[in-house]
């Protein structure tokens, strides 16, 4: 098709041909350059993080703690906490972002103002700013919620209205529920309208649909959704920077009322607050090597379940 | 007439059925009241930022707000009663408050810079001193009557009259003997790193979208999504570090500028995070166009390019235009690259090689060595409103905008 046109041109514009080819040359080039320019950066950074991270990465930096103040040892408890407050965050957002997700696919109608005003907030939600997630998770969790719980059950002593990784991990939940809610979507919008139907057909209520058809159809969204918000959570630090992460503990938080150390804090704070930047540097692009593997990884396989999925709907 | 059967017997048991009708309902009922809460988080979030940012709101002059801040402050000191305010610094300044100050302070660029700060104004501050202290034994006299809760309510108000003057100054001394409060400085950083940002993000991003949708071979187009796409799960810290070790020192050596971390810097970096976003949203955009326009575009004779940069570009600038606006809320709330590379000096210069102080970054700089319902705390919070409000209206006009427009614009109405 192209070519015909092309040729037609040729026959018409003979004079002007050779100059608007250039300029879609051009053009065309330029977009690419856009291309590969990001592509480039992108690797650019990969690549200078591997490099100076590489020397410093190794099983024991990964399972010590941190010693000598900080300069020397390993990023043991910084992913411990990681970890724990992604996996509260999970329990936490995952069956909240599942059920919005259902109930915008299954339950909404088409033109309910309702639906459209909870979309409306997820994607507010999404855009939101993650430091104001910082300020409301201070301003909610820790002074209305955790002091109020403070004065009922605990007589004025401070346990909850403090930060700690419970607070820290449901801001963060809130910061990851669109993800979860988009992805759990679109992955039951790629379950065939005939299915439900059949089984409504077969006299099954709808809950009987959703419980047994729609849900089971959707675990891997569902998966997917949790691995993209975990990869979310366990790399936002703005969050989490006074609702519950510390700058060095010397044991491993004991409930959900200790204060935590987290991976990207643990680089922010090592970075721009630590009292020999240079002499940590090695360990700087180490732990920043670990959270970007954590992320990527995560990521990555997001992507491939995903993909799978819609081949599935294929 | 086998498959009859079962049907009339599922008729027969219409008792059953309703029980199953009323669990249905409760199901459903839960379901949108979960629903619900999404959108009441987007009001509680606003509602308690607002909150605590209220004490800034007391003005002498207005009777109302007067009451309204008492209820607030009165609620406030009841409920976390006298143990908190003795607790309250450790536990915020435990480890982390000693270690932030003397360091986010003290970076190359602000040890050169403050004393000329300082210097200038410290005349002006001895003139102000002694007359706005003098004033406050006399307000606590005129509003003594109302209850004990005067002491720290007058402190308030006073320091809001003093506040709601300085938010218009240049300076942002929070932590001093005569605070000032200056957004116009941190305003002006804002705007200088996002305007930054947004240029070097924007043509890059949208370019980059331009020739996925329209010039990429499918195959291509497959390797190239989730690449870009890829750099979204890079998280803003390791952007940040990134920008902090080595944009900075290979910045600097190119252009031989004073200051090692500045606006151009944060700019770039945070160009890095928007990108990801513009360039989904824009492609998104431009591959929803109607597949007719670029099929009547080529067959009226239009070569591939043409076609791509004055049909489908114009068709979805709508999507293109939310798609930068949305890159613009980013990078106004980004808040760790701004911590990290910008080198959080608020001065005042049109100069784009220059330490620059953003809104989110004072919040996250600041946050932690405040004291609960002091001014500072309460305007740290009063920011962070305004950023909410910020990023709330321009994903509303980016929302309300392209489906208003697109959806005119393809449907032909």
């Amino acid at each position: 098709m192209d070519k015909v046109i092309n040729e037609s041109e040729n026959h018409f514009f003979s004079g002007k041909k050779s100059t608007s080819e250039i300029k879609g040359k051009i053009f065309i080039g330029i977009t690419q350059l856009a291309v590969i320019l990001i592509i480039a950066i992108l690797f650019i950074i990969l690549g200078i993080i591997i490099y100076q991270g590489r020397t410093k990465f190794s099983w024991e930096f990964i399972s010590t703690f941190p010693t000598n103040g900080m300069t020397e040892g390993g990023i043991f408890p910084a992913l411990i906490g990681t970890f724990i407050l992604v996996i509260v965050m999970s329990i936490a957002a995952v069956p909240f972002g599942t059920i919005t997700a259902l109930y915008l696919t299954e339950y909404a109608s088409e033109n309910s103002k309702f639906a459209a005003a909870v979309r409306f907030s997820v994607r507010t939600l999404a855009v939101v700013p993650s430091i104001i997630f910082g300020l409301f998770g201070l301003g909610f969790f820790i002074q209305f919620l955790g002091a109020g719980a403070d004065t009922v059950f605990n007589d004025g002593q401070l346990r909850w209205g403090q930060p700690n990784i419970l607070w820290a991990s449901l801001t963060m939940s809130l910061l990851t529920l669109p993800v979860i809610i988009v992805s759990v979507e679109e992955s039951l919008k790629t379950i065939p309208r005939e299915l439900r139907e059949a089984s409504l057909a077969l006299g099954a209520t709808k809950w009987q649909t959703i419980k047994k058809v729609v849900l089971p159809g959707s675990v891997s969204g569902i998966m997917t959704g949790t691995i993209l918000a975990v990869s979310r959570g366990a790399g936002e630090v703005a969050p989490i920077l006074f609702t519950g992460a510390a700058y060095y503990l010397a044991t491993l938080p004991g409930s959900l009322s200790d204060q935590f150390m987290n991976l990207g804090y643990h680089v922010y704070i090592m970075s721009t607050q630590s009292s020999d930047v240079e002499k940590t540097m090695p360990i700087q692009f180490a732990t920043t090597l670990v959270l970007l593997i954590l992320t990527l990884s995560l990521n990555v396989v997001a992507v491939i379940i995903r993909s799978r999925i819609r081949r599935k709907a294929k | 007439m086998d498959s009859q059967l079962p049907i009339k017997q599922s008729f027969t048991k219409e008792s059953l059925k309703k029980k199953f009708r009323l669990s249905e309902f409760l199901a459903e009922k839960i379901i949108s009241s979960i629903a619900f809460l999404s959108i009441a988080i987007i009001f509680l979030i606003f509602i308690f930022v607002f909150k605590e940012s209220l004490p800034l709101f007391s003005l002498g002059s207005d009777a109302k707000a007067k009451t309204e801040a008492q209820v607030t402050t009165a609620n406030k000191s009841e409920s976390y009663g006298a143990s908190s305010e003795e607790l309250k610094p450790e536990s915020y300044g435990a480890d982390t408050a000693e270690d932030l100050k003397p360091e986010s302070y003290g970076t190359e660029t602000t040890e050169e810079l403050k004393p000329e700060t300082y210097g200038s104004e410290t005349a002006a501050k001895d003139d102000l001193k002694p007359e706005s202290y003098g004033d406050t034994p006399k307000e606590d006299l005129s509003v003594a009557p109302a209850g004990e809760m005067m002491n720290a309510e007058s402190q308030n108000k006073e320091g809001s009259d003093k506040t709601w003057s300085t938010f218009f100054s240049t300076e942002w001394v929070p932590v001093s003997d005569n605070p000032r409060f200056g957004l116009i400085g941190l305003l002006i950083g804002t705007l200088k790193v996002t305007i930054i940002a947004m240029l070097i993000a924007g043509p890059l991003a949208v370019l980059a979208a331009l020739f996925t949708s329209c010039f990429a071979s499918k195959r291509i187009k497959e390797i190239i999504k989730p690449i870009i796409e890829m750099l979204a799960a890079f998280p803003s810290v390791v952007i940040g570090f990134f920008a902090l070790m080595v944009l900075a020192s290979f910045f600097q050596d190119v252009f031989g500028y004073d200051s090692r971390l500045n606006a151009f810097i944060g700019g770039v970096a945070m160009a890095l995070a928007a990108i990801p976003i513009i360039y989904t949203i824009s492609e998104d955009a431009l591959a929803s166009v109607p597949k007719t326009y670029t099929e009547a575009s080529l067959a009226l004779g239009a070569s591939k390019w043409q076609t791509a940069f004055f049909v489908v570009l114009p068709a979805a600038t709508p999507g293109i235009f939310a798609a930068l606006l949305l890159g613009v809320g980013r990078v106004f709330g980004e808040t760790m690259i701004a911590l990290m590379a910008t080198g959080n000096a608020a001065l005042l210069s049109a100069n784009p090689f220059e330490s620059v102080r953003t809104f989110a970054a004072t919040i996250g700089s600041e946050m932690a060595e405040t004291v609960f319902g002091e001014t500072h705390y309460s305007v740290l919070f009063f920011i962070g409103s305004l950023l909410f409000i910020f990023s709330f209206a321009l994903n509303a006009v980016a929302e309300f905008y392209v489906k208003g427009k697109l959806l005119k614009k393809f449907q032909g109405k």
